[in-house]
C-alpha cells in the first residue's frame, strides 16, 4: 500500500513519486473515480521526451476520455505495459499496479502536497 | 430515448471532477438511497441522478446476464385525458394513438411542423380515455408545451405530473423473477403473462403503481411507476428481493451503454429538432396512414431535403472508440459523417457507435474511418442494433 501523503500531485489528478531522477506518475483514485471504469490506457513511447504540462497520453473510460499531462520534462524511461494489458489497474490499484508511466527527469517543478491535493478536489 | 449528456469527453479531467452538487438541481426521492450506495452522480437535465454506484462495466454486465435497478424519476410524466384524448393524441403524436389497446404503450414521436423531432415518448393507454406521455426529463417542457397547444382544440387535458411520479426500472433476464418475489406489488395481470410493451395497473402498499414491460436496454425488463412517496419502500424491497436474483443499482452510465448496443437512440445525440424520423431509421414510426392530418405531417411527406445523412452502425477496430461528434472519413479523408454516440461496447468487446454519414456510403459493408482525436481508426457499417438478446 502506498502511503499516499508522501506522493506529489498535479492539479490535473495526478501523482508523482520520486525517487533519484525518476518519476513515477499515475492519476489518483479521485480522477479513477470520475472517469469510471478504464478501458484503453495510450502510453508515450520508452525514450520519448516530454514536457511538462503536455499531454502525452490518453485514458479512456467507458463514458469519458482524460488525458494524461506529464508532470515534468524529461525523458520516459518505462511505461506499464500491464495496464495497457489490463487497463481495469487504474480503478483497482490507481496509486499502485495502475501506474503509467516513468520518467527521468532534470528538475522537479513545483508540486502539490498531499494536503494541497486534498484540499483542491475538497475531499 | 431518455437521457441527455455526461460530461464532455475531454473535459473530463480538467472539468469536471471539480464540479459540486449546485442548490437548484432537482434531487430524485430516491437521492438519499442513491448516497448511502455510494453512488457517483451527474447532472442530467437539471438533476443530480446516479453515474454509476461501483463500476459501468460492472453494473453493465449485470443487466446482460442478471437484473439491474434503476432510478428514472428524473423523466416526465405528461397525462392526456378527456373523451377526445386519443383524437387528441393522434393529432399530436406521429403514431396512430387512438389505435392502441388499453393497457399497451407504443413508442412514438412528437414532430415539429417541420418534419423535426422534439422528443421520443412511449405512450400508455391506461384507460380508454386516459393516457400517459413518458418524455424525456431534458424535454419536459417542450413535450408538456407542445401537448397543451396541440390539444387545446380538443376535449382533453393535459397534466404533467413528472413531480407526484417516480420511476424504477428492473432491467435484465432476471428481472421477472425479481417483480414475482416482490409480495407487495399487486398487479391485476401476473408480470409473467405481461406481454412486451404491454402495462398493467394495481397497487403497491396503497397507492397506485402501473407496471409497463418495457426498458431502454435490450433486455427484458419492467418500468414501475409510483408516487413519489413510494419510490424508497419500492427500490429497498427490489434490492432486498433481488439480490438473490443478482440484481444491483445501476447508474446512467451503463444505461448509455445499454441503449448504445440496443441500437436504441438518444434525445440530442441521435435525434434531434433537425432530424427527420426517416434519417433516423424510424420511419416506421411515423403513420402516414392516418387518416386525419397530425402535427408534421406534410413535412414529413415531403421527406428530408436530397442526400440526407442517414443514421447508421459504425464497427471499429481495436480499442479506441469514437465518440459524439468526431468526424466520419472516407478512404480520401473527405468528411462523410459524424458520430452520434460510441463506446468500446462492454458486452461485444470491440468498439461500436452510431454516426449520421451521407446516403452513398450508408451501405452495410463500407469501409469508412473514426477520426479518434487524430487517428483514424478503421470502421464498418454494421447493421443495427449491435446487440439484441437470444429469445428464450
Amino acid at each position: 500500500m502506498v502511503d499516499q501523503t508522501s506522493l506529489q500531485y498535479t492539479a490535473e489528478h495526478e501523482w508523482v513519486q520520486v525517487l533519484g531522477d525518476i518519476a513515477t506518475v499515475g492519476i489518483t483514485a479521485f480522477a479513477a473515480d470520475k472517469l469510471g471504469d478504464v478501458v484503453f490506457v495510450d502510453l508515450p513511447a520508452v525514450g520519448s521526451t516530454v514536457a511538462s504540462g503536455k499531454v502525452v497520453g490518453e485514458i479512456e473510460s467507458t463514458k469519458s476520455v482524460g488525458e494524461l499531462f506529464a508532470p515534468v520534462d524529461g525523458e520516459v524511461t518505462e511505461i506499464n505495459e500491464a495496464v495497457v494489458a489490463s487497463p481495469e489497474l487504474v480503478n483497482s490499484d490507481p496509486f499502485g499496479d495502475g501506474w503509467l508511466v516513468k520518467v527521468r527527469f532534470t528538475e522537479l517543478p513545483a508540486l502539490l502536497s498531499h494536503t494541497e491535493y486534498s484540499l483542491l478536489v475538497g475531499e | 430515448m431518455t437521457e441527455g449528456e455526461f460530461p464532455h469527453p475531454t473535459a473530463c479531467l480538467e472539468n469536471s471532477v471539480t464540479e459540486r452538487p449546485v442548490p437548484h438541481e432537482k434531487l430524485s426521492p430516491l437521492h438519499q438511497v442513491h448516497v448511502d450506495a455510494g453512488a457517483s452522480f451527474t447532472d442530467f437535465a437539471g438533476w443530480q441522478m446516479p453515474v454509476r454506484y461501483s463500476s459501468d462495466l460492472a453494473e453493465h454486465h449485470a443487466v446482460r446476464t442478471a437484473a439491474g435497478l434503476f432510478d428514472l424519476s428524473h423523466m416526465a410524466e405528461i397525462i392526456v385525458a378527456g373523451p377526445e384524448a386519443p383524437q387528441a393524441l393522434d393529432f399530436a403524436l406521429a403514431g396512430k394513438i387512438s389505435a392502441i389497446g388499453i393497457g399497451q404503450a407504443k413508442y412514438t414521436l412528437l414532430l415539429s411542423a417541420d418534419g423535426g423531432i422534439v422528443d421520443d415518448v412511449v405512450v400508455y393507454r391506461t384507460h380508454a380515455d386516459r393516457f400517459g406521455v413518458v418524455a424525456n426529463a431534458s424535454n419536459r417542457f417542450a413535450a408538456a408545451g407542445a401537448l397543451s397547444v396541440r390539444i387545446a382544440e380538443f376535449d382533453a387535458t393535459v397534466a404533467d405530473e413528472s413531480d407526484q411520479l417516480a420511476l424504477i426500472a428492473v432491467q435484465g433476464p432476471a428481472s421477472l423473477a425479481i417483480i414475482e418475489s416482490l409480495a407487495t406489488l399487486d398487479i391485476p395481470i401476473a408480470a409473467r403473462d405481461l406481454r412486451y410493451y404491454w402495462s398493467s395497473i394495481g397497487t403497491y402498499l396503497g397507492d397506485e403503481a402501473m407496471v409497463g414491460r418495457t426498458g431502454y436496454t435490450g433486455e427484458d425488463g419492467f418500468e414501475i411507476y409510483v408516487k413519489s412517496s413510494k419510490a424508497v419502500p419500492l427500490w429497498t424491497e427490489l434490492m432486498q428481493v433481488g439480490r438473490a436474483h443478482g440484481l444491483v443499482p445501476a447508474g446512467l452510465a451503463s444505461r448509455d451503454t445499454l441503449r448504445l448496443e440496443a441500437g436504441m437512440p438518444l434525445y440530442s445525440h441521435e435525434l434531434t429538432l433537425d432530424t427527420f424520423p426517416v434519417q433516423a431509421g424510424l420511419g416506421r414510426v411515423v403513420n402516414l396512414t392516418k387518416p386525419a392530418h397530425f402535427v408534421g405531417r406534410e413535412a414529413v411527406e415531403a421527406g428530408p431535403p436530397e442526400g440526407a445523412r442517414v443514421l447508421v452502425g459504425l464497427r471499429a477496430a481495436g480499442k479506441r472508440a469514437g465518440r459524439a461528434d468526431y468526424p466520419v472519413l472516407d478512404a480520401d479523408d473527405t468528411e462523410v459523417g459524424i458520430v452520434t454516440s460510441g463506446a468500446l461496447s462492454p458486452t461485444l468487446g470491440y468498439p461500436i457507435a452510431m454516426a449520421y454519414v451521407d446516403p452513398a456510403v450508408s451501405e452495410l459493408g463500407t469501409e469508412l474511418f473514426i477520426d479518434v482525436r487524430g487517428t483514424h481508426v478503421p470502421a464498418s457499417v454494421v447493421a443495427l442494433p449491435f446487440y439484441k438478446r437470444a429469445v428464450t
